[in-house]
């Protein structure tokens, strides 16, 4: 209690000394703990330091690379025992316990500076807590439906934008003694992603982000409707078989196969494709199709983030790097094909020239007018999304199964929220 | 002078107590440690338990709520008839492991080999056994199915299953612990007396019998500790659960430890409280078994 007592007043402390100009020169440490432990990502973190080094050779940069599922369990540990200056998270709800406990600096300044205000105004929503703003975004990317082009040129199908056209896309897929979707469902979250789709198709960006704060009942009339329109998919063999056993990566062989003809994934999965042999004449892309007209279409956008811990020792410089880190430029760079190969958020940064990318772009900036929502396990509070997800796996493998599951959903809704 | 100093020694507090004090002094490094690392922890587990907390805040005192809520859980009753079946089915190794080791208790050539063979899958690790048989099982290609297929059976996906996907991870924890009781066999059978065997032999025991009545009395320690070693391992069954299945389909491979580790420390979990409370009922579940070792080790020392 007393260490963060001491340090909100020396936050105080720096906040004034940063009302100076901002472009004093840096010294000291600056230690930053990372969550981008995959090769690409690494190669990104690692250049992000060796410029901003070279813009400040006075400081003294650290920088550890953490697994990122190890991270994520660490995180609670270092931020209130040995914290960095700069460290890696996720936006929306995912931040809440850390922004409830004090353990994540109020950067509202930074948000304050032109600059910034502009560039990312479209992911402010997402990194604000209490009304204000409590890390930056350096990526995101979209989700989608990622097919084989050629297998429906083969079937005579086009890629569906009403819910009509993707059944009877499916019917006729199935009839082809193929899936229409592969999906590994072991680790949960894929089912996550279905959900997300057809609840905000069904109902909406807002009826889905009510559900995620707890405000609407797991057993209401038009959460059912949901799961009735992914009940005719799974009905009608839509999903490959047995994909409680496979993790996402498991499940991509399906596709690469030509076993089942689509996969609703992030945009992460390109490479993975492209490595499995699919050229970008056979990979496809399409948003989500439509289910209920009259509503606005919503897409699932995870953003990936840097905050500065409050306990952090070196806090001007930790705003510099936040800085650095959201400058159109450096976006531009981090995020083209050879790096991470994802979208920039500072809306000045171009997008690299990548047939997935421009798609999710102008999913992204025209065709989303609904609203842009994180993930489920994002969005939704931890305990309600681990219950959530089993739920929905059970469902995917026994639908009739459904009044039992959602039952125990709303139970858990209940102590979750209360 | 010399008389002096003798009394000197013989009043001196400590040299009068040397017998009582000498056992304590030898004791206390493993006494520290133990309640440093075992009671401490323990005390603390029951303490938390009593809290609502996410390991960030400040904890909330809510009393039994944890323990009422739990019994309202359904994965914990599910976690917990879990743990029972592994107790029960795991039990399975010693008598296989008894099996082995009386078959690889004989002087062949190469049979040092043989054993060997029998004892690896207790060394690799236990994350390569669940790997090499969540691939055994796997739904497509998977060598239980080509298996399954030859029979001309249908194909079952074990880990998939909620009816099956439990007894697919004990079947694959009982392949360890099966080679580890044999070995511990393979020992006690190095020291059965042979002037009894040869006294049965002659009053005409052989078989079953001579197994039975004179072989497996004579096995008694071995099977003491291969029953300790085994209800051990099937307590902390965690890391085949975690990699076969990691507690799915739907939670119905979990165990207590395993949903312990999920509520308190996992990606989406951080209930402290509750997976204290968790922690606290493995614990009794625990000290039956702790319990019954102590009291028949005690009988053991007593009656020699």
């Amino acid at each position: 209690m007393h260490s963060i007592l001491k340090t909100s007043v020396a936050a105080g402390a720096t906040i004034a000394a940063l009302s100076g100009p901002a472009f004093a020169d840096l010294s000291g440490d600056l230690k930053i703990f990372s969550d981008m432990s995959n090769p690409a990502p690494r190669a990104v973190i690692e250049g992000m330091v060796e410029r901003f080094g070279e813009l400040h050779p006075d400081l003294n940069i650290e920088l550890t690379v953490i697994d990122r599922e190890a991270y994520k369990t660490q995180i609670r540990n270092f931020l209130t025992a040995d914290a960095p200056d700069v460290a890696n998270w996720y936006a929306a709800n995912r931040m809440g316990p850390y922004v409830e406990a004090g353990l994540f600096e109020d950067i509202s300044d930074l948000w304050a500076e032109p600059e910034i205000a502009e560039a990312l105004a479209s992911t402010k929503g997402a990194m604000t807590i209490d009304g204000a703003q409590w890390g930056v975004p350096y990526t995101y990317y979209q989700w989608g439906v990622y097919y084989r082009e050629d297998i429906f040129a083969e079937l005579g199908l086009s890629a569906p934008s009403t819910w009509e056209e993707e059944l009877a896309n499916c019917q006729v897929i199935v009839d082809s003694g193929r899936a229409c979707y592969t999906i590994g469902s072991k680790f949960l979250w894929t089912a996550g992603g279905w959900f997300d789709y057809l609840n905000m198709r069904t109902n909406g960006f807002d009826f889905h982000m009510q559900l995620a704060q707890g405000e609407v009942a797991w057993t209401d009339d038009r959460v059912r409707a949901t799961f009735a329109n992914w009940r005719q998919l799974i009905d009608m063999g839509g999903f490959i078989a047995d994909h409680q056993t496979y993790s996402w990566q498991e499940a991509l062989p399906f596709m690469v196969n030509g076993e089942a003809t689509a996969y609703l994934m992030g945009n992460f999965s390109v490479p993975h494709f492209r490595e499995g042999g699919l050229t970008d004449d056979q990979l496809g892309f399409y948003q989500f199709p439509t289910i209920d007209a009259s509503i606005a279409p919503a897409e699932d956008a995870p953003t990936d983030t840097f905050h500065i811990p409050a306990n952090a020792s070196n806090k001007e410089a930790a705003r510099e790097f936040l800085r650095f880190v959201v400058s159109a430029e450096n976006q531009t760079l981090i995020n083209n094909g050879e790096n991470l190969g994802q979208l920039p958020v500072n809306a000045a940064s171009g997008v690299d020239d990548d047939e997935f990318l421009n798609a999710g772009f102008d999913m992204l900036s025209n065709n989303a007018t609904g609203g842009v929502a994180q993930f489920f396990d994002r969005d939704f509070p931890a305990e309600m999304a681990a219950a959530g997800m089993e739920g929905l796996q059970e469902f995917m493998v026994f639908p009739d199964n459904l009044d039992d599951i959602l039952e125990r959903l709303e139970q858990t809704r209940q102590s979750v929220y209360e | 002078m010399a008389n002096a100093s003798l009394d000197y020694q013989k009043d001196n507090w400590l040299h009068r107590n040397r017998m009582i004090i000498t056992p304590w002094l030898f004791l206390l490094p493993g006494i520290i440690f133990f309640v440093i690392y075992v009671v401490y922890p323990i005390a603390e587990s029951f303490r938390v338990s009593f809290y609502k907390w996410d390991g960030l805040g400040v904890p909330e005192y809510v009393g039994l709520k944890n323990y009422s809520d739990l019994f309202k859980d359904r994965a914990f009753e599910i976690s917990l008839i879990n743990n029972f079946k592994w107790l029960i089915l795991y039990l399975l190794a010693i008598p296989a492991g008894l099996l082995i080791s009386l078959f690889l208790n004989q002087n062949v050539r190469g049979i040092r080999l043989y054993k060997s063979l029998f004892f690896f899958p207790f060394v690799i690790s236990q994350v390569v056994v669940g790997l090499v048989f969540s691939w055994f099982y796997l739904p497509n290609g998977g060598l239980l199915n080509e298996v399954l297929a030859v029979f001309g059976m249908g194909k079952i996906n074990v880990l998939g299953d909620p009816k099956l996907a439990t007894y697919g991870i004990i079947a694959a924890g009982l392949w360890p612990q099966t080679a580890y009781c044999m070995i511990l066999y393979l020992t006690g059978l190095n020291s059965v007396d042979p002037e009894q065997i040869e006294a049965a032999r002659l009053d005409g025991a052989k078989g079953s019998r001579m197994l039975w009545h004179v072989i497996i009395p004579q096995l008694k320690p071995a099977t003491f500790i291969a029953f300790v070693v085994t209800i051990i391992g099937a307590l902390r069954s965690f890391d085949l659960i975690s990699i076969m299945t990691n507690g799915g389909p739907f939670g119905s491979t979990r165990v207590l430890s395993f949903y312990m580790f999920e509520k308190a420390l996992s990606e989406y979990g951080f209930r402290m409280g509750y997976g204290a409370a968790i922690a606290v009922v493995l614990f009794l579940i625990m000290l039956c078994f702790i319990g019954y070792f102590l009291w028949s080790m005690y009988q053991d020392e007593k009656g020699r």
